[in-house]
């Protein structure tokens, strides 16, 4: 029978693509890591070690600690990660009632105007960010609030986006609820917080995550309107240790500083991967 | 093209871990479907029975037994090499192509020595259109029409090459009631036109009964009974069967075999010649009761449902496995709803008697 | 009613106040500062209305040179980035066991710092007086010489540029792609399977029509996501992207407003507005191609 023939090609050939699809994921997969391996083996190489490496070593038999020590007291790594733990919860937490008020009145409320405003709201959402920086550079500058968490929190308390994906998230909660509780005489405000948000919690978390990722990772904005380093995130903070770094290249601690900063989201990414995966699938874009 | 299976099983790893036990999805399954016939498989969800249909497909393997196309063993071939057609639950119409390429997509397929030239696949892809009757909707993309003419999309689809085999998973279920109807003649139509080998799945049995040649029973992945439809209707091997064809459905009463006759409580309402002494289930058709004043049978009466040709006596019984009776006579009799208790004779050819632990039929 | 409008515009007023005083005010203030002929930052005159701050921005050495970077840029990482996706998401969906260990994995540069690891990718690629770098030593491997990717040739510094930016923008297209994929009704790879389709045709066939809105959609963010490209620019080649000749569009009004050689909003503006008006034309281009290729 040629049809046994046949089979046992077709198994081959299976088997081969396999091979190969395992070879391809994986290749990309020490492409994704590599740079994060070799930031962890660098701040573990002492400094002298490193610069004598005139071929990189891939790894290193007498690991030290005295990089992180470095990245901490000669440059105010404990500041940038203090400032951007302040920035990243406080615009989150104001965003939150923002659009969640907003989020709230477009879902329920019934007003005049309500789908017209929605619609201009809705148009918002194509305004690149590079087009109002300029006008909000000048307006913080005037108001002078350069160098100030106000001024660094301010712009980016709102977001059309996730006031839609609330909005949508508000009018799948049937509206029975509503209704039974008008009929009991609550107020919107505690249907809001008692029934409204405990449901929708999933969705909140959601976009506080995100909003938490989007706040670690900003830089452009604080690094027009902070020039002292009292203010300065970790981004800023992390272009200013490349610069000026500690007084002479030290690639080693740079390395360390990179590490301190980059884990907090690792390991918030690794707590909440499904979540954060969903949400960025439901429509975020990187920037 | 006759289709053998012989001791055909399929067992799937569990899901579970704390289940290490295998699931049986079909368990030692044995017919021979005769050459050009519609066979049914039928059973609740779960039962086996679109496992089965992949088996003979070929999307599944099985685990043990053998699958005979004719005489050719077709057990180790890939689906495409066994030259079957299979309509899908959902049809499984490429959306983003029209009628007729969704149609003409399978012989595009053919390579080597079996690749058609261009005027042949037109002319095949008409053919097969013509068939179905979907020759003015060519042009038109699936979603610009109706769940029978996507139906028929399919069956055409699965046609166009020529199966030995066709092979149709629920072809009703997305359909509404009316159209079910419909698509179901047009199916056996189809069937009987083209006289290819035809084997669907489905869990409801009056579509089953209605076009098949034979139906397969079949539960928790065991065959519970083959047969042609009224055989099965008429000679169900066990309460299963019984039960699971038939509506109104079956009544079941607990009753017990005393010196030859079968007892439901205190009423004796049939012989059974030759049985020993035991509990019993008794199952009565619905038109199994027959109206007699004198009649065995003492039942509550609930209330009358008019159904034109005849009437449905909605009763009780102490001793009913569920909570209702219902029986079928003539409409030209008169009955009174606000009698107490209405009483039947019982015909022993729609009666069956069922052991009570095996729940196997006693035949008498 | 009146009441109950009250109350609704009161649930919205934080946010229209943020919205208007940071997101609508600034967008008609910038189409005048773009206008406003030379606008002195300190004493917030300006001397003329017109078209200067175009002519100039258009005129500038430094902004053409971004606009070309910025355009290779987007016609080299868009098509790599999209088809590498594509090509690792199908392998994803093709295979069970460490499926999702590779997901995780893949997702990871989604969540951390652009400007740190980019720091990373430059300690990677960088050629100093002591060590040649990592990328170099591997390059050395195969036989090609050193090449100074930071500070040598500009096809050197484009191609990491390049190289960073794909390994950026990959996490959302593989889950994205992923996702569209996982969502294509398995039946559709059950009939062509019973119909023999070979594995190509089925990819062709099947599998792209019924993903390409999602491509669509990836290309067409992918176009107006590189076109704004910076944070990684500076990351590798730090803040003076002038001398190094790399700056991007977004990197040059930043620039004009900021910095050593900042302080000109108009200028500023015009170029922001000139970037905003290339993003446009080829993000309608681009509806215009998917409508004709994406049918339903």
């Amino acid at each position: 029978m040629d049809y046994n023939k046949l089979e046992r090609a077709a198994r081959i050939r299976q088997r081969i693509g396999k091979f190969f699809t395992y070879l391809l994921l994986t290749f990309w997969a020490v492409v994704v890591l590599f740079p994060f391996y070799w930031m962890l083996l660098t701040s573990v190489k002492s400094y002298g070690a490193y610069n004598s490496e005139s071929i990189p070593q891939f790894f290193t038999l007498s690991p030290t600690l005295q990089n992180y020590r470095d990245a901490f007291t000669s440059v105010p790594l404990l500041r940038y990660l203090g400032n951007t733990v302040i920035f990243a919860l406080v615009t989150t937490g104001i965003m939150m009632i923002v659009i969640t008020l907003s989020a709230f009145a477009f879902a329920r409320l019934r007003f005049r105007g309500r789908n017209l405003l929605f619609t201009l709201f809705l148009s918002l959402m194509m305004i690149p960010n590079e087009l109002v920086v300029i006008t909000n550079f000048v307006t913080i500058t005037n108001m002078d609030l350069r160098n100030t968490f106000t001024g660094l929190i301010l712009p980016s308390v709102t977001s059309v986006f996730y006031i839609y994906l609330l909005k949508e998230n508000f009018e799948q909660v049937p509206d029975e609820l509503y209704r039974a509780a008008k009929v009991d005489g609550t107020s919107d405000l505690k249907y809001l917080c008692r029934v409204l948000l405990p449901i929708c919690k999933p969705t909140l978390i959601t976009i506080v995550i995100l909003k938490i990722i989007e706040c670690w990772n900003s830089y452009v904005w604080p690094r027009l309107i902070t020039d002292d380093p009292n203010y300065y995130l970790v981004s800023n903070g992390i272009q200013e240790i490349r610069e000026n770094g500690f007084g002479r290249e030290n690639v080693p601690a740079m390395m360390a500083a990179v590490v301190v900063i980059s884990v907090p989201l690792i390991v918030l990414f690794l707590i909440f991967r499904r979540k954060i995966m969903e949400g960025v699938s439901r429509g975020g874009t990187k920037g | 093209m006759k289709i053998v299976l012989k001791n055909l099983t399929k067992t799937f790893p569990s899901r579970s871990k704390k289940l290490r036990q295998d699931v049986v999805a079909v368990n030692d399954f044995n017919f021979e479907i005769p050459d050009g016939e519609l066979v049914g498989l039928l059973g609740p969800s779960g039962c086996g029975k679109s496992t089965t249909l992949n088996l003979i497909c070929g999307l599944e393997r099985p685990t043990g037994g053998q699958i005979f196309f004719g005489e050719e063993d077709v057990t180790g071939l890939a689906p495409e090499h066994r030259g079957v057609g299979m309509v899908f639950q959902n049809y499984a119409l490429y959306p983003h192509l029209t009628v007729r390429q969704n149609i003409l997509f399978p012989l595009q397929n053919l390579k080597g020595k079996d690749r058609l030239t261009k005027e042949e696949m037109t002319r095949r892809t008409e053919k097969a259109a013509k068939l179905v009757q979907l020759e003015g909707l060519m042009e038109r993309r699936p979603s610009e029409l109706s769940g029978g003419q996507q139906q028929r999309v399919a069956i055409a689809r699965a046609l166009v090459k020529m199966p030995r085999v066709l092979l149709l998973d629920e072809p009703l279920s997305n359909l509404d009631a009316r159209l079910r109807l419909q698509t179901r003649e047009e199916i056996r139509k189809i069937q009987r036109s083209t006289g290819i080998t035809t084997v669907f799945v489905t869990h409801d049995q009056e579509e089953a009964m209605s076009i098949s040649d034979r139906i397969v029973v079949m539960k928790e992945g065991v065959v519970q009974q083959i047969g042609r439809p009224q055989e099965v209707y008429d000679d169900p091997v066990n309460l299963f069967v019984a039960k699971f064809l038939g509506t109104p459905p079956i009544n079941v009463f607990h009753g017990r075999i005393k010196g030859e006759r079968v007892y439901i409580g205190e009423d004796a309402v049939l012989l059974a010649r030759g049985v020993p002494d035991q509990e019993v289930y008794v199952g009565i058709r619905p038109e199994g009761f027959l109206w007699q004043e004198e009649g065995p049978l003492h039942c509550e009466m609930g209330r009358v449902e008019v159904m034109g040709r005849d009437i449905s006596i909605v009763s009780s019984h102490k001793e009913a496995a569920g909570a209702q009776i219902r029986s079928i006579i003539s409409a030209e009799i008169r009955v009174d709803p606000a009698q107490e208790t209405v009483r039947f004779g019982v015909k022993p050819n729609k009666a069956y008697l069922f052991k009570k632990e095996t729940k196997e039929r006693i035949r008498i | 009613m009146k009441k109950k409008n009250l109350k609704a515009w009161l649930y919205l007023l934080p946010a229209i106040l943020f919205l208007g005083a940071f997101l609508v005010y600034p967008l008609i203030d910038v189409f005048i500062y773009s206008f406003e002929e030379e606008y002195n930052f300190a004493s917030q005159t300006y001397s003329g209305v017109g078209l200067y701050n175009y002519s100039y921005v258009l005129h500038d050495t430094y902004f053409l040179q971004a606009v070309k970077n910025t355009f290779i840029l987007v016609i080299i990482t868009v098509p790599i980035s999209t088809g590498l996706a594509l090509l690792i998401s199908v392998g994803l969906s093709s295979i069970k066991p460490l499926r999702e260990l590779y997901q995780t994995i893949y997702f990871l540069p989604y969540v951390t710092n652009t400007l740190a690891v980019g720091l990373v990718f430059m300690i990677l690629f960088q050629k100093t007086e002591y060590t040649d770098g990592l990328v170099n030593l591997i390059l050395h491997w195969f036989g090609v010489g050193p090449v100074d990717f930071i500070d040598g040739p500009y096809w050197a510094k484009m191609f990491v540029l390049c190289f960073y930016t794909v390994w950026v923008v990959l996490p959302f297209k593989i889950l994205i792609l992923t996702s569209a994929l996982a969502s294509v009704n398995q039946d559709y790879y059950k009939a062509a399977r019973v119909d023999g389709t070979s594995k190509f045709r089925i990819f062709v066939r099947i599998t792209l029509p019924m993903i390409s809105p999602m491509i669509f959609y990836l290309v067409i963010t992918g176009f107006i996501g590189a076109f704004k490209a910076y944070s990684d620019v500076v990351a590798l080649f730090g803040t003076d992207l002038n001398t190094a000749g790399m700056n991007t569009i977004v990197g040059y009004v930043y620039d004009m407003l900021y910095g050593d050689s900042g302080g000109y909003p108009s200028y500023a503006s015009a170029a922001a507005i000139l970037l905003f008006a290339i993003v446009l034309t080829i993000t309608c281009i681009n509806l215009l191609v998917s409508r004709k290729k994406v049918h339903y």
